[in-house]
């Protein structure tokens, strides 16, 4: 099989997301990537040097800029006359594009595998991870999304992958324009792929404390920080550190869940965590069911006292 | 203004999923279903546009009869008329976006509004889909919509933020959770619901071939986790965490 791997990336540098989407392409046969944006030469050479890439094709237009799904899934469908699958990262942009090009291939899209069983089987969780499902696609050619956190991420050096600008780029659709972002500046590792990742829940009870309790903890142990939705409802702390079935699924070596009840919703973005430690004043708190480590008791009194010791 | 908002009934987000001890599926005999929550969402952003120019509201289920339950809530949150296509079979997104894309070009709406992810499945799927196959733009994870002239802007929620994009309109809209809060219908509305009209169709009314193109070969639970060990203190808690070498 010849797979096409669209790559995440930020204009200057190719996106973890992008290297565990490469192994699970790499179990299916052959990888070619697709770079698409404006300005891209230097992600493309980087992209090129992923270890076992064949070609990386390069789309480069102002149409591109901003990764719109309008502009981008009409382009990766060209692409696919001459590729057998097409595989993205279950990231926002990447869940934004490949079901749009699913529906133009007229392929029913596999959604966030968890491992490649055969060239058409796959298994991917359902139900919030409560389920694992084995799906077997009688698609002719496949649109897949991979969770990251279940597959290990492609070496960055070794490849030689031969850069190939696309033809023809289908320019702008005219449907969508991008108006503006506001990317969070995070000094912080990024919550997919931390080793440590401390979050805090409902129970902080107001940004102040958020961040004069969970932040001095993180920075202790060097790690990422996430947060229920509870919490980021409340607005304690930003969306993107929501951890769970509707934000970022992730699975570092520890997972610090600190006031955090364990919903299923939020286990379903944690679970996979080696180690998780919990602290919670309620010992039945479900949380303490997946934890390793459980401490009962007040988190105003016990996290202090903890970034101090450490 | 028309909006179309397609709403699936899925198992309630409260209970816990059990697998079927043969490996089929999960149970869904004799547990409580609602609408899909972000579908509810969905509902109640068409409503709250109503003072801004939307003047109808169809919501649509594609599945069991029993969903005719789902579009009751939702027509007793607001919606103005529902449309319930039969399958009593699982329609995957690829069908359901191939019934909604006929369903729009009867009915010409100028949105449509469905939630990101049916919590079932967990899929992702279908408003990307419906978009691409009525070539319109798409606004997914949406947490804030504005209706401007002829067009809507829509704030996204991305990986690392948020992002704003402007589609032409007609659209498509999918909801993220913090969207908005959505409303219980009161009792008053519950009976008015009963009165609205309601429409039945099939698959094959719109000439769409539901076949799947999945099949699902088995079912399991995920690996369990064990609860672990329960410390006194702090101080048993650092020493933990140095013998694994998170600290030092
Ligand atoms: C469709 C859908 C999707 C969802 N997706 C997500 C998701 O992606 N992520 C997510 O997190 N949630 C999600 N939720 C919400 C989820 O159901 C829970 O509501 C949420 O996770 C609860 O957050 P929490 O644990 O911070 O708050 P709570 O459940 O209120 O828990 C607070 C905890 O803090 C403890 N506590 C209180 N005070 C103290 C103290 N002083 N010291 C120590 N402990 C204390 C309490 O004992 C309690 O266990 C979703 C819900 C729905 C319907
Ligand atoms: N059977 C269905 N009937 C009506 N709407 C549906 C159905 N399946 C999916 N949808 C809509 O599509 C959204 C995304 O679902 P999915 O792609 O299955 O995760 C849901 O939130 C609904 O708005």
């Amino acid at each position: 099989m010849k797979t096409l791997v669209w790559v995440e990336h930020d204009g200057q540098a190719v996106k973890d997301a992008t290297l565990s989407a490469v192994t699970a392409a790499s179990q299916l046969g052959e990888v070619h990537l697709l770079v698409v944006g404006q300005g891209v030469d230097g992600v493309a050479a980087e992209a090129a040097k992923i270890a076992g890439v064949g070609k990386v094709h390069v789309a480069d237009d102002a149409a591109f800029a901003h990764a719109l799904a309008e502009n981008v899934a009409p382009l990766i469908v060209e692409l696919m006359a001459t590729h057998d699958a097409f595989v993205a990262p279950s990231t926002t942009h990447g869940k934004n594009i490949a079901p749009r090009v699913a529906a133009l291939l007229d392929v029913m899209q596999i959604s966030d595998i968890l491992s490649v069983e055969s060239e058409d089987t796959f298994t991917r969780p359902i139900y919030a991870g409560n389920a694992i499902a084995t799906v077997q696609s009688s698609d002719a050619k496949k649109v897949i999304t991979v969770r990251g956190t279940a597959f290990a991420k492609a070496a960055t050096e070794g490849g030689s992958g031969a850069i190939e600008a696309v033809a023809s780029t289908g320019g702008d659709k005219g449907l969508s324009t991008f108006a503006g972002a506001e990317i969070a500046k995070n000094e912080r590792p990024e919550l997919t792929s931390a080793k440590i990742i401390v979050s805090g829940g409902r129970a902080l009870a107001s940004s102040d404390q958020f961040h004069a309790l969970i932040d001095p903890l993180a920075d202790k142990l060097g790690a990422g920080v996430g947060a229920s939705r509870a919490a980021v409802d409340a607005g304690y702390a930003p969306n993107d550190y929501q951890v769970g079935q509707t934000g970022k699924i992730v699975a570092p070596e520890v997972y610090v869940a600190i006031g955090i009840s364990g919903a299923i919703q939020h286990l379903a973005g944690m679970k996979d965590s080696k180690v998780i430690v919990a602290i919670n004043k309620d010992e039945d708190a479900p949380i303490f069911q997946v934890a390793d480590i459980g401490l009962v008791g007040d988190l105003f009194k016990i996290v202090p006292e903890l970034t101090e010791k450490l | 203004m028309k909006v179309l908002v397609p709403v699936k009934r899925v198992l309630d987000y409260n209970v816990k999923p059990r697998v079927k001890a043969d490996g089929t599926g999960v149970d869904l005999a004799n547990v409580k279903m609602s609408m899909n929550p972000f579908d509810e969402i969905a509902v109640e952003e068409a409503i709250r546009l109503k003072d801004k120019g939307v003047t109808e509201i169809v919501v649509v289920s594609i599945g069991e009869q029993k969903s005719q339950e789902t579009l009751r809530t939702a027509l007793a949150m607001g919606a103005d008329r529902a449309i319930l296509v039969v399958s009593e079979t699982k329609v995957e997104p690829l069908g359901v976006a191939k019934i909604l894309a006929k369903i729009v070009e009867e009915e010409k709406p100028d949105m449509v509004i469905l939630g990101k992810q049916a919590i079932d499945d967990d899929n992702n799927q279908t408003g990307q889909m419906l978009a691409g196959l009525l070539n319109w733009g798409q606004g997914t994870f949406a947490s804030k919509v504005e209706i401007a002239d002829g067009s809507v802007n829509v704030t996204r929620e991305v990986d690392g933020g948020a992002e704003t994009d402007t589609l032409k309109l007609p659209a498509i809209i999918t909801t993220d959770l913090r969207l908005n809060e959505p409303r219980y219908a009161s009792l008053p509305n519950i009976m008015k619901a009963k009165s609205k009209p309601m429409a039945q169709k099939t698959p094959a009314d719109f000439g769409v071939d539901v076949t799947p193109r999945l099949t699902t070969l088995k079912v399991v639970e995920p690996a369990k986790r064990s609860a672990g060990i329960k410390v006194a203190d702090v101080d048993a808690l650092v020493g933990k965490l140095k013998e694994m070498g998170v600290a030092k």
